[in-house]
Formats: C-alpha cells, structure tokens, sequence
C-alpha cells in the first residue's frame, strides 16, 4: 500500500480517516465515549505505528520498545519540572532523551536477529525500567514522576488552554501526531523505505545487493525510538505523570499486540488496533477485575485466529 | 566483613541456582523450538500453587515429586493445544501467545489462590541452620542447591545418553535432517517443551519453600533467566548454566558494597557480554544471530 501512487481511492481512505479523527470530539460522547479517551487511542496508536515502522516494514521484532516511550515521557517531566514550563520544549527533551537512548543501545543490538533480537531488547528496554523503578530520589521509583502540568500554548498572537480544555487538548495531540504520521509515511515512501521492505522480504538478497542491512536495521530502529519517544512525550503530557510501569516489557507487549490486531503489514493497522485495545481494556476493567486474564484471552484469540489482524482479515474477506 | 562476603556469595549462589533451573528450561524451548516462552514465570507459579495444594495431603517430599509432573502435564497439552498451530510461523507469534498466558496464569493464580502471599512449610529437618558459625546456611538452602545440582545433572545425561536427549540436540543443530531422518518432530518439540516445562515447575517449588508463594513471584524471576541465556549465550545449554550462576555471585557480591545495585549489575554484565562477545560466553557463531 505505501508507494503505489496515490490512486482516487486511496485518497478517499486517506480523506475518511482524517475525518473520523478530526471529527472525534463530536461523535465520541454521543457513542458513550469521552475525548480524552481519544486523545489517548491517538497517542498509544502513534506508539503502535512507531513499532509497527519497524516491526512491519523492516521485519524486526523489538521487545523492548516501551522503554522508549516511557523515556519520552520522563524527559517531557523532567524538562516542565525542572528546566521549563513550556510544552514545546518538553515534547524536544523527550523525543530526544528516548530517541538518542535508543539509538546507542541499538547500535549494540542490531547485528542480532530473530529472537534473538527480540530477547535482548527485552533485557534492555527493562534496564530503564529498572532505573526509573530504584532511583526513586529523582524519577520517584514507584510512585512515578509527579508535580509538573502541560502548560498553555503561546503562538505569539494568541494562547491556547490545552490544560483545561480537553478539546483543545486534543486537536493539539492530533496535530502532534499528524506531523509524526506524515513523517513516518514520508520516510517510508523514499528509497530507504523502500530499502527497508527489501531487508524485510529477503535480507540475504538485500545484502546480496550491497545493501549495508545492519546499518540500515539500525538506522530504522533509531528512528522507530525517536518516534516512540515522542509519542511518550506525548502521553507525559496527557497524564501531566510518567509512569515506571510505561518502560516495562509488559507494555511492550501491548504495543506489539495493538500492531498485530490492526494489522502489521499496514500502515494505519495499529492505530485502529489500538483504538480496539484501548476501548476494550477500558471496558474490561471497569466491568472485572480479571480484565487480565480476558486480555491474555484476547491475545490468545488474536494468535491463533487472526494473525493478519483486523484490517489484513477484511481485505483478505474484501478479495475473496 | 569475610563472614558478609560469604554470606552474600552463598545467596548469589543460591539465586544462581534458580536463574539456571528457570533460565534451562527456556533455553531448552528456545534451542528446539524457537519460541521464546514468556509464560516460564507463568508454569513456575502454577508449579509453586500445586505444591501448595498439595501438601497437605502427600507431605512436602510428595509434593517436591508431583507437583513439577504435573505443571509439565499442563505444559505438554498447552504445547500440543495452543503452541504447536504457530510452528512455522513469525517467532512473533508464539513470543505474543506466551506473553498471553503469561497474564492468564498470573491472575488466575491471584483468582484461585488469592493476591496475598502464601508461606510454605518445609520439613523441620531441613529449616534448621547447619551451624552456628555459619549461621545463614539453613538446611533448606543446601538441599535446594543440591536438588538443583541433581536436576542439572540429569537433564545433562538426560541429553547426553538417552534417545530422546540425543534426538533434541540433533533437532537443535538441523531440525530438517532429524524430520528427514524420519523422526517425528511433532512429537519430540512436545516432550522437549514438557521437560522445559518441568523445571519451571520444579524450581516453583523450590522456590516456594524459600520465598512463599505470590501470583507475581514468576515475572520477577523471568528477566535474569533471560540475562543468564543471553550472556552464557544463546544456543548453548552449558553457556546458560555458567550464565546463571555467573549473575547470580556477581549479584549477591555486589550486595555487599553497593545494595542497591545488586540487579543493575546484571544488566552490566549483559552490555559488556554483548559488547566484547556478542555470541555470548559459550555461543557459537551463526547460531541465531
């Protein structure tokens, strides 16, 4: 799908999804949701594609990517705590922190492969969650990183609440996450894109080719940090908190999961496997404490019933 | 301060212990299979609960022997049910399935047998202290290093001598040729999951003697099995026992200087591992990486 020219119907898909999303407000509270139940599918689902950039187009499972994410977040704190209060700046200092962790670890990771791969990213991505859970005097351990807010937009000529207005709020994080949506389909559709579908359908031709394929797994697997750091940033901002539970490999697993269940061969899959992650967790929980275990059920279903997940089952339907 | 050494040596040596018995039953799974089973910490708990359960009915001696026989039951039809339709299948896969079941048997077990903790009795004549000098070698601590030396040792002969230990290490090195040979693949990747599942079972038990049972005690024992694989190398059942014991002496070590970075140490270890040797210490090139 990404790379072909843009056809009528394509562009009609594309027109549809940002309708829906930017129309969100209006139809979700009437549908029994709220906004910021939106605002928070929008921020886990851009989570879900920054694996998914990595998981479905380069072929390569990371495990750990969750750390990333809470790195985000803990750098937005940190910056709104102690540096500044200015959201800009917090969302730079938690891309940056999560994406330049991300990028040296995986300059040690990314010669492995498989699940291999997959392991020691784990063992990894639980490093920081380890430091953020025992270096409580700075990041307050268990209790998660507490006492900063997301501060008002100045544009120069107006200023914009996001603090109170939960609309507002939203149609910022929309806007953040359009300009990292774009990003990504734009990476994707250039010649390292293309590089990275190459390594991902036949890596032993790839090099064949003269394709350098470590560099560019780790090229792809920075930028896939950078990405999921900025949407840590992100949800930083959403809980005005940063959660130690957000680095662990458990999270991971959800991301992982949203992909799947989407549909990891697509490019928006993940963002609507969240949007079903999300909804259904909130529901699970609110109706059982077992949620866990219909999660784990849920998971299982997933697996073994629909491996392409939800948008590779209906267009497998739509063709047949 | 010798005496604090020792002390913190022979706890690491223990915890070594238990990351080797957990950490060989994943690598055994992984070797053949190729599946990373995230559900280990899961069987470890069920193994814990069953003795549990049990006890008081055939005594803790019956309970040591039952209760990994039958987490390895649970284990052998979860494979047949659940794992074996993914063979063939993205390594994804089965890494999402276990990772499911993982939460399945960690709230079931909060479900079942409650959130709060468990103690386990074990038998008087193991709970006293050896000596008095050395005040913190509880008998209970020397057997369970020593059942898991025995257990160690028999899967090795288990390995090394029998038809079926021969068959998984073939399967190990070229799963092709042992199908080609006319072995039954099937069957074998489901005993061999079974025996992996039975350490997990095992130290389960072990384990509740000497920590009490809690649903969540199996995902705080995962990761340093992980670690252990990693740094003795993947692929290499030897590479992960020395791993195990490795982190866990150089764990209790450094609780004697720095407590609090008792854990962090073994995330060190890994970085450097995978820096100087990336096969790990006894990984072979080329083996699944």
């Amino acid at each position: 799908m990404i790379g072909k020219p843009l056809s009528s119907r394509r562009l009609a898909t594309l027109a549809a999804i940002w309708l829906i999303l930017l129309l969100a407000p209006f139809w979700m509270v009437p549908l029994g949701g709220y906004t910021a139940l939106g605002t928070r599918v929008l921020v886990l689902g851009l989570a879900a594609m920054s694996v998914n950039f990595l998981l479905g187009f380069t072929g390569v499972l990371s495990f750990g990517h969750a750390a990333y994410f809470g790195l985000g977040a803990y750098g937005a704190g940190f910056a709104l705590k102690y540096l500044m209060p200015s959201t800009p700046l917090s969302l730079l200092c938690g891309t940056l922190l999560g994406g330049v962790a991300g990028a040296l670890l995986g300059a040690l990771i990314a010669r492995r492969r498989g699940v291999y791969f997959a392991m020691v990213t784990i063992a990894f991505g639980q490093v920081f969650y380890y430091i953020a859970f025992q270096w409580s005097s700075v990041t307050g351990g268990d209790d998660g990183l507490r006492g900063f807010a997301r501060q008002p937009l100045h544009l120069g000529f107006a200023t914009i609440d996001i603090l109170s207005n939960a609309n507002a709020f939203y149609y910022f994080v929309l806007f953040c996450v359009a300009l990292a949506v774009g990003m990504m389909g734009f990476i994707l559709r250039s010649p390292f894109g293309r590089t990275m579908v190459a390594i991902r359908e036949n890596e032993r031709r790839a090099r064949f080719l003269g394709i350098p394929v470590d560099r560019h797994i780790w090229i792809a697997f920075s930028l896939s940090c950078f990405f999921m750091a900025f949407a840590g940033a992100l949800y930083a901002l959403v809980n005005n908190f940063a959660d130690p539970r957000g680095l662990h490999y458990s999270q991971s697993g959800d991301f992982v999961m949203m992909a799947v269940m989407g549909g990891m061969r697509s490019f928006w899959g993940p963002l609507l496997g969240a949007a079903v992650f999300v909804v259904v967790q909130d529901y699970l929980s609110s109706i059982t404490i077992n949620w866990m275990s219909f999660i784990g059920m849920l998971f299982i279903a997933i697996v073994l019933f629909f491996p392409r997940g939800l948008l590779g089952f209906l267009r497998r339907k739509a063709q047949t | 301060m010798t005496q604090l050494l020792l002390f913190n040596i022979t706890n690491g040596l223990i915890i070594g212990a238990f990351y080797v018995l957990m950490a060989l039953g994943i690598s055994l799974i992984l070797n053949l299979s190729n599946v990373i089973n995230f559900a280990h910490g899961g069987f470890l708990v069920v193994g814990g609960y069953i003795a549990y359960t049990i006890t008081p009915y055939v005594g803790f001696w019956g309970a040591l022997l039952i209760a990994p026989l039958l987490t390895a039951i649970i284990g052998f039809v979860i494979e047949r049910v659940l794992v074996r339709p993914l063979y063939g299948r993205d390594p994804l896969y089965s890494l999402l399935l276990t990772f499911g079941l993982a939460f399945i048997f960690e709230d079931g077990a909060r479900f079942i047998w409650g959130a709060q903790g468990k103690p386990v009795s074990v038998p008087a004549i193991l709970a006293q202290p050896l000596s008095s000098e050395l005040f913190f070698v509880t008998g209970y601590r020397l057997f369970m290093v020593v059942t898991v030396a025995i257990a160690v040792a028999l899967l090795f002969v288990l390995l090394r001598y029998t038809r079926l230990g021969i068959r998984i290490r073939a399967g190990t090195l070229d799963l092709e040729t042992v199908a080609a040979l006319g072995i039954n693949v099937g069957r074998l990747r489901t005993l061999n999951f079974a025996v992996g599942i039975y350490l997990a079972g095992l130290s389960g038990v072990l384990a509740a003697g000497q920590l009490g049972l809690e649903p969540t005690m199996g995902t705080s024992l995962l990761m340093p099995s992980f670690i252990a694989i990693i740094v003795g190398g993947v692929g290499s059942l030897t590479g992960t026992l020395l791993g195990g014991l490795l982190i866990g002496v150089a764990s209790g070590i450094t609780a004697v200087f720095l407590p609090a970075a008792s854990e962090a140490i073994m995330y060190v270890m890994m970085a450097i591992v995978l820096l100087i040797r990336p096969r790990g210490l006894l990984g072979e090139e080329g083996m699944m990486t």
